[in-house]
């Protein structure tokens, strides 16, 4: 039995922390002088409490996959080139391939080393076809993909970072999950539509040349020369649609968003508001260079597949800017800005799961869980005194500095209240009384039996203790595998439910242990005891 | 002393009535099923079954139907409006399937039909879209919780109560394969876990783990029970849904143990004093005071959340509601006396702790 007035201290310097903790949660005291001494910012509330997005983003591997497999058969086929080997443009196939064809037989094993040398390719297969060709087809290592999976993940949580700090939003959190999936929270943003478009938005930006010579009816049934692409050109209505019409491109890339160092919001004679880019130094040579070689010819701006404006090059472009021209609203040309400013994804994402809340409906959610919370407290503490009197009145004290720690506990861990993170602290205060009850009923039994006040505390409190443990570790069981499969909300309940827990078994045990201590300690072996 | 509800020599013949008790249970856990049975399931809200809802607040007094009427023309598949929260909040959930719309065209329709056709201001409150992929993962989820809490409390219940804590690995080891082996099979996630709980039971029967036997099937019977009254009353199984499934598991089984504590504590003090039914009768008579104090506080908080919580929280109150009052009656009821059909299991030599 340690002394109780070790035991007061160590409580006290608990509730003391506790509540350092805690207060700052509390209107007012975070900005006033108090708040700036004290440690933390409070308990931080859920998108459920503070209106705000909630995005679940899926990431389209496979496009990225096949980008990043067709990258590496142009690479392939430039290493060949160094070699004087020759082969045909290569095809991505699916399940991680790549289909390429060599041009002469006799090149076989040149082209095969070139293989083993310059890239992650393994042979899966080479067959011989008519005249003097051979088809190959190649697969990367399961390693090599996992590893640009990754560097797919990172990029584009990159990206949705840098369009979201430029969108201005406090406190983002991005993070991703498992299964090629990005988290998204965006806590008190008011316009969840707006947002979902410009995280959402590839933004692959693309320059094309025009082919002019090309047959459009032809095109549209699908008969193409190599090389060239069906697109569409956007026009924008004077009602805001758009209408597009056909127009073949060739299919290379002359230049893309890669070299793009700046884009901004610009306004034309009109009045008409454009996107203006800024090449690097890179990127501005290329766009001078091919400017020059292609005067009088047509470039499409393609964005996502889209093509935009398809302008004349009347003379070449020196000082390495372009501009994007659509008939934009002011507000469609910011947010393109901002997309381009930030870079493109480097693969599609699709929106998987979205929850907005408005914040009208989170600041009603605390004002009910704390009004309910508030009356459900108050019958209990007052029952809990008619019902046990004195040791009521105990059970009370330790029932309130039980919630403050949760608060406390919750804030140090910077853990985030939600919706049910009120609803298990609610249910918390009626579980909490449990652990006393436990003791006190022990106690009364002990106390029937004959023994004297101070002793029936001390069997009541030892006999109690292990049951309280063994009940409690079962909760805290079902609360952890509810934080390990839970997400959101249904976590934030979990960390309230199992703090709850925690807290409820120091105050109940050991604290409301120390104030009947106290009690009896000045009294004869004879005193009542209030129970 | 203060006010007693229960007087000290109270002694009801709880193993007396089990009969009855049985029947009660067994009834209710039917008509849970026959209508899970005739429903075709459980009804899946949208966390699980995917697809969208839209809350909104009408700033006067109408009802779904009008509701319904005013959104109807602008032809969302599936559209069901309901009604939540408490009669005078006038907040309805419009609720549509589809997953190729977008939230964007969704939001405005609803926006237009209401502003044309209502007559009241209104707010859209809430809008949630999840997909069915990500919906279809949140279902396996849940239940994988719901399964690994069961499985992880019955471990626990076996080493703690019996210190059996080999018996208890051996059954862990051996779930584990049987999980392990079924997942092979591809089963639906669903019927997987309720194999894996037939296993669980079958195993602490075999093992005679009669402590986590008892336990268990009174945890299994309060999850079915709630899980038959939602879909009696027509209410939606969502995430909040589950972790309120979750907590009554907690909560039920912290009643049981607290019971069983007792009558491991007085099998050890009476052996041979006394028959296992008196034991037991003794153990739920000492401890009937507390359990009817900590499950009326803890009723008493989680009905202020019921009616005053707000419509988010609603539904979850109700199950914790329903929850709470079925543990309590299986942990006097249904646990107790399984632990007697079974008789006691094997005792420690000494008393450890």
């Amino acid at each position: 039995m340690q002394s109780l007035r070790l035991r007061a201290v160590i409580a006290l310097a608990v509730v003391l922390l506790g509540l350092a903790f805690m207060l700052p949660s509390l209107p007012g005291v975070k900005d006033s002088s108090l708040g700036k001494i004290l440690p933390g910012k409070g308990v931080s509330l859920g998108l459920d409490l503070k209106g705000g997005i909630h995005l679940t983003l899926g990431v389209d591997m496979k496009t990225a996959m096949d980008n990043s497999l067709a990258r590496l058969g142009d690479d392939l086929k430039a290493s060949a080139r160094e070699q004087e080997v020759y082969i045909l443009r290569p095809n991505v196939l699916d399940e991680n391939q790549i289909e390429v064809t060599l041009i002469k037989a006799e090149q076989k094993d040149t082209f095969e080393s070139v293989i083993k040398d310059s890239t992650p390719f393994a042979i899966e297969e080479s067959t011989p076809l008519e005249g003097d060709k051979v088809k190959y087809v190649l697969s990367v290592s399961p390693k090599y993909r996992s590893e640009i999976e990754k560097l797919t993940m990172e990029q584009a949580i990159k990206t949705i970072r840098n369009r979201i700090d430029q969108f201005g939003v406090a406190e983002p959190d991005i993070r991703k999950q498992q299964d090629n999936r990005i988290q998204v929270q965006l806590p008190g943003l008011q316009d969840p539509e707006r947002a979902i478009k410009i995280i959402g938005q590839t933004a692959h930006l693309e320059f094309k040349m025009v082919d002019d010579s090309a047959d459009l009816k032809k095109a549209q049934q699908g008969i193409l020369a190599p090389g060239r692409e069906l697109s569409s050109l956007l026009h924008r209505q004077a009602n805001g649609s758009y209408a597009e019409s056909p127009i073949v491109l060739k299919k290379d890339a002359v230049l893309t968003g890669e070299y793009v160092s700046d884009a901004q919001v610009r306004l034309d004679q009109w009045n008409t508001p454009y996107v203006s880019l800024t090449f690097n130094a890179r990127g501005g040579k290329i766009f001078t260079d091919l400017t020059g070689e292609n005067v009088n010819k047509r470039m499409a701006i393609v964005l996502d597949g889209k093509v935009y404006s398809a302008p004349v090059i009347r003379e070449r472009i020196s000082g390495g800017s372009a501009s994007i021209t659509g008939n934009f609203t002011r507000e469609e040309a910011r947010d393109l800005a901002v997309v381009l400013r930030a870079g493109s994804l480097p693969a599609p994402v699709t929106i998987l799961e979205q929850r907005s809340v408005g914040p009208s409906l989170g600041q009603e959610s605390i004002d009910n869980g704390v009004m309910s919370a508030m009356v459900g407290m108050a019958l209990v503490l007052a029952f809990m005194v008619i019902y046990y009197g004195f040791s009521g009145m105990v059970a009370d004290i330790v029932l309130i500095l039980n919630i403050m720690l949760i608060m406390g506990g919750l804030a140090a861990f910077g853990a985030t209240l939600t919706l049910p993170g009120i609803a298990g602290i609610i249910l918390t205060i009626g579980m909490a009384v449990d652990a006393n009850v436990i003791i006190y009923e022990r106690i009364r039994e002990e106390l029937r039996r004959g023994l004297s006040a101070s002793q029936s505390v001390s069997e009541g409190y030892g006999r109690a203790t292990l049951t309280i443990l063994d009940a409690n570790v079962t909760t805290v069981i079902a609360a952890i595998i509810l934080y390990q499969f839970g997400t959101g909300p249904v976590r934030g309940f979990a960390v309230t439910l199992t703090l709850g827990i925690i807290t409820s078994m120091f105050t109940a045990i050991f604290v409301s242990r120390i104030l009947f201590d106290l009690y009896l300690k000045n009294r004869s072996d004879k005193a009542k005891l209030s129970i | 002393m203060g006010l007693q509800i229960i007087k000290p020599d109270t002694n009801i013949d709880f193993v007396g009535i089990r009969k009855i008790a049985f029947i009660i249970s067994a009834i209710l856990i039917l008509c849970g099923l026959g209508s899970l049975l005739i429903k075709g399931g459980p009804k899946y809200g949208i966390d699980f079954a995917g697809g969208m809802i839209v809350q909104v607040r009408i700033d006067k007094a109408t009802d779904a139907a009008a509701v319904k009427d005013a959104v109807n023309e602008v032809n969302l598949p599936g559209l069901v409006v309901q009604s939540i929260g408490l009669e005078g909040d006038h907040e309805y959930l419009i609720r549509t399937s589809s997953s190729d719309i977008t939230s964007e065209e969704v939001r405005a329709k609803i926006n237009n039909a209401l502003t044309d056709n209502l007559g009241a201001s209104f707010e859209i409150q809430r809008l949630e879209m999840v997909g069915p992929k990500v919906g279809a993962d949140l279902r396996s989820q849940a239940l994988e919780a719901l399964f690994y809490a069961v499985l992880l409390i019955a471990v626990y219940i076996s080493g703690r109560f019996e210190q059996r804590w080999t018996a208890a690995a051996v059954m862990a080891a051996a779930l584990g394969g049987c999980v392990y082996g079924l997942g092979l099979l591809d089963l639906d996630m669903g019927w997987l876990i309720l194999a894996a709980l037939f296993i669980t039971v079958g195993l602490c029967w075999y093992l005679k783990l009669n402590y986590a036997l008892g336990a268990v099937a009174a945890l299994i019977h309060d999850v079915l029970i709630t899980v038959g009254l939602f879909s009696i009353m027509g209410k939606e199984f969502d995430l909040t849904i589950i972790a309120a499934l979750l907590t009554l598991v907690g909560y039920s089984l912290n009643d049981t143990i607290i019971v069983f504590d007792r009558i491991r504590e007085n099998t050890i003090a009476k052996q041979g004093k006394m028959p296992f039914g008196q034991i037991i009768n003794l153990s739920v008579n000492q401890t009937l005071s507390r359990t009817i104090m900590t499950s009326g506080t803890t009723l008493l908080v989680v009905f202020c959340l019921y009616v005053m919580g707000g419509s988010v929280i609603h539904d979850f109150a109700l199950a914790l509601l329903i929850g709470i009052t079925v543990g309590t009656y299986s942990s006097i009821f249904v646990a107790s006396p399984i632990l007697y059909g079974f008789g006691p299991s094997e005792l420690p030599k000494t008393e450890e702790d």
